[in-house]
């Protein structure tokens, strides 16, 4: 099959208005007899049923959870991108295309991140209208932040749970929609497959898990919004639910998997304490805005940090990127720490950490309150406190959370930071109206690949999922459903429907049928190891392709001595963890295998092989700038599809912030 | 911090399900380390259930940092346990030392049936949020973000309350199993801001009526959701609540 990205033709800047006013549209009578399926109600998800229940559709939303709200986008914590210039620093649209595109490292198609930035100042009037509270400054207006890989500032706020307050304003409108009777609810409902009738999809199975019972439900159109797979890799930021499953049905049914292999380790998470580690969680990167990395100078140093004087310090990202030291995009942080830790620099008992320290900012703020308060002669001690109280009021949630975990309190030592799995720039393969390349079956927001590249740049994940649901689809969607508004509702003891739940049924009863030893638990553990050891921030030819048999040896024993307690019809959570960690079995070898054709570094992806002199990534333009798109072909085979990527705006060059 | 091994005696509230009759079943756990977090204790716990071929403890939780809303246990007595404004998941083992007996139990709440065990189906909130607790505003009917300045301590304050986290632990906290601190968290975020103007009557009164069609307790200004509160939610909300509701009330505004 020919990869279509349908992007428009015409001038960057004119796309998507040109899109937005040539695209087939669905009147108000015909888009009531129309039902659409949104599979996950993070903020792709919650924001997509809510504007399309506001636009008259019929729609069913599904969550594996117990309500809407819970969704892992609720996590997110430093913040929201948006191309607002309310700074006055030089943002515009046109800059925010071009960072994302150059934090991407140039794998992402320039006319979806173009969309991305335009509609991005439209994402924070539509929050601030549903009641989002936005951090602000003394004089009522709307504050910001900076991240990494940009030099303005254009991050919008709400202390460290931006997340949150984004998601609970989508919710808020599901919720309205819901009360509306425009918006059915399906929550503690996992999707396990995508039915097809005629090529098109037209309804999912879901499984209801509070009684095992599976249903049927039919929708004129698909909208998978179901996150990121990090948690192939076992220990991850992701939620303990967070999984593959549904983009992965979606893959067996002939859906392609674009780019597996990019995967965002996030440089600043709470190191791993010991075997016992059921998640990783994430120190926001608004914190390196004010606080400064670094190890010690010498091998091995036994001191307490603030034993070990300046000048034996190595601030190393100040030292290597001077233009944007502690502010580097991600990747490059992450790389950073690993060399400096496998170098032998590393701290803590574990010695995998680097230190995350706010002491230079607690003075500097101190200063700046010593002199607004008109303190005379203040001494070291009260600017110290005051310095803290500004840093509490920016981050304070996120200090909490670190002393809890940790036990150490972060205002009087550094705190200790490792690189951590946290996001997935890979996803369903979809063009430019966020359609996969299976007719009405679409997936929005980290589900997808299409807007970071190889590297997703700070606060861009919030703008992105909110973009899909709240600005693109509900355009894209009716542009295909309009050619449908003669498709009557299909009834679900339709053969399609029937064959379906007897295939995840026969699945399901093949897995608790195995009554083997080991536990779910411990073969998802195992994966993680081969996935970090292997595909995690260095890869190898050698080591992916031993990654690549051991996979298939592991799932080999799963389908063997898998133990699921328990009963098929019945709230079972051990039932729910054995099939997604089944999907991720599959998934991993994909991901090796995406990660072994890609002889070349970009972004997330660093194959050892393929550096430059001083260890940065190797991009190599000429042979791999293209979308890798997999097509499922059976048990581990897997077709690739290239979509080449034309840059008609933007010119590539070695990415550097130095 | 010195990181130390424990062995503990664990009670645990075992129900098949709300037709069901519950009971306690006393666990033994050991070698579980000062680092890990009170539900990675259970994870030890549930590993060992498996690996001795019985049904492990099922227990809501998805993002174990704190913010999802998601886990709920009533540790010794106290909604997510003895830590201040902790949630279960943040909740870690040095709190405890070795020979310690844990009794957890679920959310106690007629309003809040038991699924299994400890997971019980707090649906009920989401409900009372569809009843009025939001802004209507369409997608893509916004003016300026900055076209509406507000005053940075109603901003703030508004935004206190909004880090509510849905969990629940108010009402289970509550001897009234009263619903009003998430009810008034709500009414108080959405009322700060200019935005939340124009439908503060009808929120107020809509929300009030669909908690009390859930079943949920009065509020008789004791405080125990304030002291439980994983997020500090402040009792100030409920006393907001109060005067909108009332001013809803005699100005005549009907839900």
């Amino acid at each position: 099959m020919e990869l279509n990205s349908k992007i428009p033709a015409g001038p960057l800047e004119s796309k998507w208005k040109t899109y937005k006013s040539t695209c087939k549209l669905v009147n108000p009578a015909n888009k009531r007899q129309i039902e659409i399926i949104v599979v996950g109600t993070g903020l792709a998800g919650a924001s997509a049923a809510a504007s399309l229940g506001e636009m008259g559709y019929k729609v069913k939303a599904f969550c594996f959870q117990d309500s809407p709200r819970r969704a892992h986008s609720i996590a997110a914590q430093g913040g929201i991108n948006a191309a607002k210039n309310y700074q006055n620093d030089g943002d515009s649209t046109y800059r925010l295309f071009y960072d994302t595109i150059k934090g991407g490292d140039y794998r992402a198609r320039e006319g979806n991140v173009y969309r991305l930035a335009e509609v991005s100042a439209n994402i924070i009037d539509q929050c601030v209208a549903q009641g989002v509270p936005f951090a602000r400054e003394y004089g009522g207006l709307l504050s910001n932040r900076s991240f990494g890989g940009t030099q303005v500032q254009r991050t919008f706020y709400a202390a460290g749970q931006t997340g949150q307050q984004l998601l609970i304003g989508a919710y808020q409108g599901l919720e309205r929609q819901i009360s509306l009777g425009n918006v059915e609810m399906y929550s503690r409902h996992e999707m396990l497959e995508v039915v097809k009738i005629d090529g098109k999809a037209r309804g999912i199975i879901a499984r209801n898990l509070v009684t095992g019972e599976l249903e049927r439900h039919f929708g004129h159109a698909v909208l998978l919004c179901t996150g990121g797979y990090g948690n192939v890799f076992y220990l991850s930021t992701n939620a303990m639910g967070s999984n593959v499953t549904a983009a992965w049905k979606a893959h067996k049914q002939g859906a392609y998997f674009g780019n597996p292999c990019f995967t965002q380790i996030h440089p600043t998470c709470i190191p791993v304490s010991g075997d016992h580690q059921s998640k990783l969680t994430l120190m926001s990167e608004s914190l390196r805005n004010d606080g400064r990395i670094w190890v010690p100078k010498q091998k091995d140093d036994k001191r307490k940090p603030f034993d070990i004087p300046e000048e034996e310090r190595d601030y190393y990202l100040e030292r290597r990127y001077p233009a944007f030291g502690n502010l580097v995009p991600r990747d490059v942080a992450s790389r950073a720490a690993k060399e400096r830790c496998d170098a032998g620099y590393g701290v803590g008992s574990s010695k995998m950490a680097v230190y995350l320290d706010f002491a230079s900012a607690f003075e500097r703020y101190g200063h700046v309150e010593v002199r607004k308060q008109g303190i005379a002669n203040a001494d070291k001690a009260t600017v110290y406190k005051l310095g803290v109280a500004v840093v509490k009021e920016k981050y304070g949630n996120l200090f909490d959370m670190y002393a809890k975990i940790t036990g150490e309190d972060p205002y009087q030592v550094p705190m200790r930071i490792y690189p951590a799995v946290h996001y997935t720039m890979g996803g369903l393969w979809v063009d430019y109206e966020l359609m996969t390349n299976v007719p009405g079956l679409y997936a929005l927001g980290e589900a997808n690949f299409s807007d970071h590249g190889a590297n997703r740049l700070g606060a861009s994940a919030l703008m992105q999922g909110l973009a899909d649901g709240y600005f693109v689809v509900p355009y894209t969607l009716g542009n295909n459903l309009a050619d449908d508004i003669r498709t009557k509702a299909i009834p679900t003891d339709h053969p399609a429907f029937v064959q379906a739940e007897k295939d995840v049924n026969d699945r399901i009863e093949r897995m608790m049928n195995i009554k083997g030893k080991e536990s779910v638990e411990s073969f998802h553990k195992r994966l993680g190891k081969i996935m970090w050891d292997k595909c995690g921030m260095g890869r190898n030819a050698k080591g992916l392709t031993e990654a690549i048999e051991e996979i298939k040896a592991l799932r080999k024993e799963f389908w063997a001595n898998v133990r699921i307690p328990g009963e098929i019809k019945s709230f079972n959570p051990e039932l729910d963890k054995a099939g997604r960690v089944a999907d991720f079995l599959e998934l991993g070898e994909l991901m090796c295998i995406d990660a072994l054709q890609r002889n070349e570094s970009c972004g997330g992806h660093f194959r050892e092989e393929y550096q430059t002199e001083d260890g940065e990534a190797l991009r190599d333009d000429e042979k791999y700038m293209y979308v890798a798109a997999w097509e499922y072909k059976g048990d581990s085979q897997y077709e690739l599809h290239k979509e080449p990527l034309n840059y008609e705006v933007v010119h590539t060059s070695a990415r550097s912030y130095k | 911090m010195e990181h130390y091994k424990m062995n503990l005696t664990l009670k645990v509230w075992r129900q098949k399900s709300k037709d069901f009759k519950g009971h306690f079943e006393t666990f033994k756990v050991s070698d579980i380390s000062s680092e890990m977090s009170f539900l990675e204790m259970f994870d030890v716990l549930n590993e060992k259930l498996v690996a001795e071929g019985k049904e492990p403890v099922a227990f809501d939780h998805d993002c174990r940092e704190g913010i999802c809303g998601m886990c709920s246990m009533y540790i010794n007595g106290r909604a997510h346990g003895p830590w201040h404004e902790t949630t279960t998941c943040q909740l870690h083992m040095r709190e405890y030392k070795d020979g310690d007996t844990i009794v957890v139990e679920p959310w106690r709440a007629n309003s809040f049936p038991v699924i299994r065990d400890l997971v019980v189906d707090r649906s009920a909130f989401d409900r009372i949020i569809a009843a009025g607790g939001y802004i209507s505003v369409n997608t893509g009917n916004a003016q300026d973000a900055n076209a509406l300045p507000i005053d940075k301590q109603k901003a703030d304050e508004s935004f206190a309350a909004a880090t509510c986290i849905g969990c629940g632990a108010c009402v289970a906290a509550c001897p009234n199993t009263s619903a009003m601190l998430f009810v008034s968290a709500k009414v108080s975020h959405l009322a700060l801001l200019p935005q939340g103007d124009p439908e503060r009557k009808t929120r107020a009164t809509n929300m009030i009526h669909q908690m009390d069609t859930e079943g949920f307790g009065s509020c008789t200004n004791i405080g125990a959701c304030e002291a439980e509160c994983p997020k500090g939610i402040s009792l100030e909300n409920i006393a907001r609540l109060n005067r909108e509701y009332i001013g809803a009330v005699f100005s005549g505004s009907k839900d």
